[in-house]
């Protein structure tokens, strides 16, 4: 059953999804849920293996049609539309293997016509690596991959990112250093959605904990309460 | 629209009962090739009937692009399988007509052979549609079909030019038809007509409850699974 | 519109010229694709054998199917690279056109047969002692249009089979068949142009059409396929 009991939905939100169902076949990753977010938020989502989290990041970057139900996004159901204000990241790299980090940031900057190296540069360097790198991708470590895919991500300076366990095999230094920064971009005005097995590492950054559970919301908190289980 | 489908099925029944006498017994001789000749009247509605399943295809096809209607897919399935049917009894009255009066087993007749490639890339359809593993494989399919549709007169033209280059013989013989003979011809196109309305009808219903219980099972509420 | 344009050309640019640098770092995929080549002409030459006269006839014919299985191994490994991290992702959520993805991967599809048919086309005029009796200054945009065809249908195939079972059984299965108009022309122009004894002019004339419907086709249909989950 869908819980809209939701303390921080405004007048506007920038994201709003409705009765949003997702179906493979035989089985419903998402089953009926219906939610609205509000900007400038940090939105950790939690659950299970299939609780459906991953489905409904993907729905709300616009890579799975639903089956039913709708999303609106910046006030639009055409996600392809705003999708230069989307930023997506995932377990994945989302990156070329036989490029170095620069040559990879430079090409898929281009992706967004956007034809200023230094963006790639900065981001690099924002996220903690050294552009001035040349291995290429195939030699990094989960870690750096992880970091250059978020950096990836942040090239088109998207109002939403969607983020799927960007911390997963990530060292633990490297991982609060990406919560750090994406506490300094939640700050500065971006809506962000993480979905993450490790709620632990957004104790005390994130917003709201939004708990998923075979294909629904269940509940959502503004503090991680670890002992409870949904 | 239950009861119609056993009605529909009993006039079937008759029609194909009444154009097998047509063909076989009533239907004048022909005169050069014998009784051989009256495969004929398998041959050519087959192909007619092959043909107007694959336009409807096409159509269907275009038509869930535009409109994303499951129905229109379902019917792009069901046409294209029964197609393909048709179309393989027209490529197996080819050859079993040439034989005994040609010699010879395969002839790269213009019909003949724009109908192989026509079941090549329907074939390729279905495994396409067998094979993929996408959520959307209706939309690829869809356009597998309209790539297929567009290559049918491109075929037409080639083997055309192709044969009046390479003369070969002619496989369903020019000429005027004898009015009779048109008449059975036409019989036998509305009974296969029936039945392939009929067996499409089956199937498409069988198409449609399939996707229904996929909706349904996967829409059930469960217990709260604790680990996947 | 011209925004657009300027866009789709920027990207197809850049994605091939990616394309180019990659395979030219590597150089595994072309280096395996023209050993096959190789191969398939000597397996062909062995097959058929270039001292008959009738060979010589149906010359034309080998060296285009020999292009077209060579091709097929090309075609197959078109979006490997894109496939191994789902680098496809970020371009579907990024707002590049699809046409202009679909566009970089033909063209570069297009230089790697280009390059077969370039090792491949000696051998074949050297084992089979071929002379073109007629005007042989036609088989260049013979082999232009030819090779564009194959091209322009594997690469849209290549990815409507990204997601298939048995993926690189697929891509000849689903392009053989609406190949087959191209093939004819191909084979049947090739012929008149070595022996001289009819005019290819139809066939070109035929395949030019088949580029241009099939090209526009691929255009037009390919955002469909690449955002298909």
């Amino acid at each position: 059953m869908p819980s809209a009991s939701d303390p921080l939905t405004p007048v506007s939100p920038v994201i709003s999804v409705s009765a949003l169902v997702k179906q493979f076949g035989r089985f419903a990753a998402l089953r009926g849920v219906s939610a609205e977010f509000a900007p400038g938020v940090l939105y950790a989502i939690l659950g299970d293996n299939g609780a459906g989290k991953t489905t409904l990041l993907r729905a709300l970057a616009g890579l799975t049609q639903p089956t039913r139900g709708s999303v609106l996004i910046l006030g639009t159901r055409d996600v392809r539309a705003v999708c230069r204000e989307l930023g997506y990241m995932a377990h994945p790299s989302l990156l070329y293997d036989e490029m170095s980090g620069m040559e990879n940031l430079l090409y898929f900057a281009r992706l967004y016509g956007i034809a200023d190296d230094r963006r790639g540069a900065t981001n690099m360097t924002a996220v903690g690596l050294d552009p001035a790198l040349t291995r290429p991708v195939a030699q990094y470590s989960q870690g750096m991959r992880q970091r250059l895919s978020l950096a990836r991500a942040l090239l088109n300076d998207p109002k939403i990112l969607l983020l799927d366990e960007p911390f997963s095999n990530v060292d633990l230094r490297s991982a609060r250093e990406m919560v750090t920064l994406l506490a300094q971009m939640r700050t500065a005005g971006k809506t962000i959605f993480v979905v993450t097995h490790q709620a632990s590492l957004l104790d005390g950054t994130a917003d709201e904990f939004v708990w998923m559970e075979a294909g629904q919301i269940t509940s959502r908190t503004r503090e991680l309460r670890t002992l409870e289980t949904p | 629209m239950k009861r119609a489908f056993p009605i529909f099925a009993l006039l079937t029944a008759i029609l194909l009962s009444y154009a097998l006498y047509e063909a076989l017994v009533a239907a004048p001789t022909e005169q050069t090739m014998g009784n051989v000749q009256r495969i004929f009247y398998y041959h050519v509605p087959s192909a007619w009937t092959a043909f107007l399943l694959f336009t409807i295809n096409f159509v269907a096809s275009v038509w869930y692009l535009i409109r994303r209607s499951p129905h229109a897919d379902a019917v792009a399935v069901v046409t294209a399988e029964v197609g393909v049917v048709f179309c393989t009894v027209v490529l197996l009255t080819g050859p079993l007509w040439a034989r005994p009066v040609w010699g010879i087993w395969w002839t790269w007749d213009v019909r003949l052979t724009s109908t192989l490639v026509l079941w090549l890339i329907y074939i390729s359809y279905l495994m396409l549609r067998r094979f993929s593993t996408s959520g959307q494989t209706p939309v690829l399919a869809a356009a597998m079909a309209i790539l297929g549709a567009l290559d049918v007169p491109l075929v037409y033209f080639s083997i055309w030019i192709f044969r009046t280059q390479h003369p070969q013989p002619v496989i369903g013989g020019g000429g005027s038809i004898d009015p009779r003979m048109w008449h059975v011809l036409l019989i036998n196109w509305a009974a296969f007509l029936c039945f392939a309305g009929l067996i499409c009808w089956s199937r498409y219903r069988l198409e449609i409850l399939q996707r229904e219980v996929e909706e349904a099972q996967a829409l059930e509420t469960l217990e709260p699974r604790s680990s996947r | 519109m011209s925004k657009n344009s300027g866009a789709t050309a920027g990207v197809t640019g850049v994605t091939l010229a990616k394309d180019l640098r990659l395979e030219w770092r590597s150089k595994d995929a072309i280096n395996s694709m023209l050993f096959f080549a190789l191969l398939v002409v000597v397996v062909f030459s062995f097959s058929f054998d270039p001292n008959a006269e009738q060979s010589r006839q149906i010359a034309g014919g080998l060296v285009w199917v020999a292009v077209l299985f060579a091709a097929v191994v090309a075609l197959n490994q078109t979006w490997a690279r894109e496939l191994r991290n789902q680098v496809l992702d970020a371009y579907r959520v990024s707002p590049a056109p699809a046409n202009s993805l679909f566009l970089a991967k033909a063209l570069g599809n297009f230089i790697f047969v280009a390059v077969l048919e370039m090792l491949m086309t000696p051998l074949f005029i050297m084992f089979y002692k071929l002379r073109p009796l007629g005007p042989a200054w036609q088989l260049i945009p013979l082999a232009v249009l030819g090779t564009w065809a194959i091209v322009v249908n594997g690469t849209f195939f290549a990815a409507m089979s990204l997601r298939a079972r048995s993926r690189e059984i697929m891509l000849p299965l689903l392009l053989f068949p609406v190949t087959i108009p191209a093939l004819l022309a191909l084979v049947n122009a090739t012929t008149a142009i070595l022996t001289g004894e009819l005019s290819a002019r139809f066939w070109i004339v035929l395949l030019t059409t088949y580029d241009v419907v099939f090209t526009i086709a691929c255009l037009l249909l390919f955002e469909l396929v690449l955002h298909a989950e």
